[in-house]
């Protein structure tokens, strides 16, 4: 069986897909988000050097994972949305920058409770916060851009010319740590090598980022839904859609 | 055609001579604003001068962005550009170089006499006009890309700074550091060739993401 893609690259049949899709990631989300905060407070073990305040990773890592992450999909569709000229990716590049924002900045403020105990400081000018923080205004940037311009395709298209360009620092924060010797403590999770911390610290962590990840993605899908029938709002599907809502 | 263009562009900043001062003005006062904020403490200010400079000439660059494309744009000229048969980045790639020529160049020339305010030594003095040299080609090629997206829009003057400035971090940083790791006594190779390796990245992407934009913003 093969899955015609062209249906659902259609914004009226993607509209209904991700109506489908949005309760299930929603309650995978909040699934995900119980277990991981009660594995993160009441299973993993107290660290033996950084104490009880260590538990701030399970927000501030997969907050920082999914920052970067986000900021490669949303650039992504945002490149497909120019290559290709489909509207769909172009609305889901938009609605991913919000989402993206909001982690980027909880990456940094819960990044400050965990340094003021750790290193004694709120902030230090080290190359992975800068790099973070250049994220955010990476994301603002974009947000602004779109949000100046009247007309939604160059919106889209002009969006997607800023967000290729700011890929390039999404490496740039990722090394930050091994380029530099930075007062920020290097990558403890790596695909390569066997983690460097408790079993049970590191499957806390990584469900949390599931959740992260599924809330993600049912935040984008309703934000798309909003942005298409914002846009679509002159089509007959949707001045059907408000009639059957009557 | 890349002659004519900067030909073209060098003669209109003649005619409006004023336009290049203010720049060059703008960069001279904002530098100058420090030892009045901070104090006159002649060992901060040492210290302090490369990253003000830096800052400053980030500032200059990035204000005089609006006038690359802009008046084209308003009488047309823009559009003549579009629809020559020359390829467009090339043709980018000369008001590039033409707006480094009339409001990076000033900037470079200045910065030694703004070096000497700050009692920096003659050692770093060079190397800051030297990293002005490397650098502010960097801010007119990263810049032309903000430029061109925000061409025509309401606010495009706050929002290209929103655009660009971020841009425009690891040059400051690169920059600034040179002059800093020379007078701390350091080498700072690294440094100059990691500002040579962001002109040559920036002078081949640059043109390409301008041009794309361009056509963006006037279809």
């Amino acid at each position: 069986m093969s899955i015609n893609w062209y249906k659902y690259a259609s914004p009226a049949s993607f509209y209904f897909l991700a109506g489908r899709m949005i309760p299930y990631f929603s309650i995978a989300a909040i699934v995900l988000l119980i277990i991981g905060l009660y594995i993160g407070f009441f299973v993993a073990p107290t660290d033996f050097q950084q104490g009880e305040a260590y538990r701030i990773i399970f927000i501030h890592v997969p907050a920082a994972w999914m920052s970067m992450f986000l900021y490669l999909v949303m650039a992504f569709w945002a490149g497909i949305g120019l290559a290709f000229n489909t509207r769909l990716s172009s609305m889901v590049a938009t609605a991913i920058a919000p989402t993206g924002a909001m982690f980027t900045f909880i990456a940094l403020w819960t990044g400050a409770w965990w340094g003021k105990p750790m290193w004694g400081a709120w902030w230090v000018w080290d190359a992975r916060l800068t790099s973070e923080l250049i994220l955010l205004f990476l994301y603002i940037g974009f947000m602004s851009l779109q949000a100046a311009i009247d007309d939604p395709r160059r919106a889209d298209k002009a969006g997607a010319v800023i967000a290729l360009v700011g890929v390039v620092n999404i490496p740039i924060i990722y090394f930050s740590v091994q380029w530099w010797n930075t007062l920020h403590q290097g990558a403890s999770v790596s695909v390569t090598q066997s983690p460097k911390m408790a079993a049970s610290m590191l499957v806390g962590m990584l469900i949390m980022s599931l959740a992260a990840w599924m809330y993600s993605i049912a935040m984008i899908l309703m934000r798309t839904r909003v942005i298409i029938l914002e846009r679509e709002r002159h089509t007959a599907w949707v001045a059907e859609l408000k009639g059957a809502a009557r | 055609m890349l002659i004519w263009i900067i030909r073209r562009d060098l003669l209109l900043a003649m005619r409006r001579q004023a336009d290049v001062l203010t720049t060059l003005f703008f960069f001279i006062i904002v530098v100058s604003l420090f030892p009045l904020g901070v104090g006159p403490e002649m060992n901060i200010l040492r210290i302090m001068a490369p990253g003000i400079v830096w800052v400053a000439a980030l500032l200059a660059s990035m204000l005089s962005l609006g006038r690359m494309f802009s008046n084209d744009y308003l009488d047309g000229t823009l559009e003549q550009i579009l629809l020559s048969p020359t390829s467009l980045p090339l043709l980018v790639l000369g008001k590039m170089f033409s707006h480094w020529l009339v409001t990076g160049v000033p900037l470079v020339l200045m910065a030694p006499v703004l070096g000497i305010q700050y009692d920096l030594p003659f050692s770093a003095l060079i190397v800051l006009t030297l990293s002005l040299l490397l650098g502010t080609p960097i801010l007119s090629l990263i810049g032309a890309i903000g430029a061109a997206l925000t061409l025509g829009l309401r606010g495009g003057g706050v929002l290209v700074s929103l655009l660009v400035l971020p841009l425009y971090i690891p040059v400051l940083i690169f920059g600034a550091g040179a002059v800093e790791a020379s007078t701390a006594g350091l080498g700072f190779d690294a440094h100059f060739s990691l500002l040579g390796a962001f002109l040559l990245v920036s002078l081949v992407c640059a043109p390409w993401a301008t041009a794309a934009s361009l056509r963006i913003s006037i279809e």
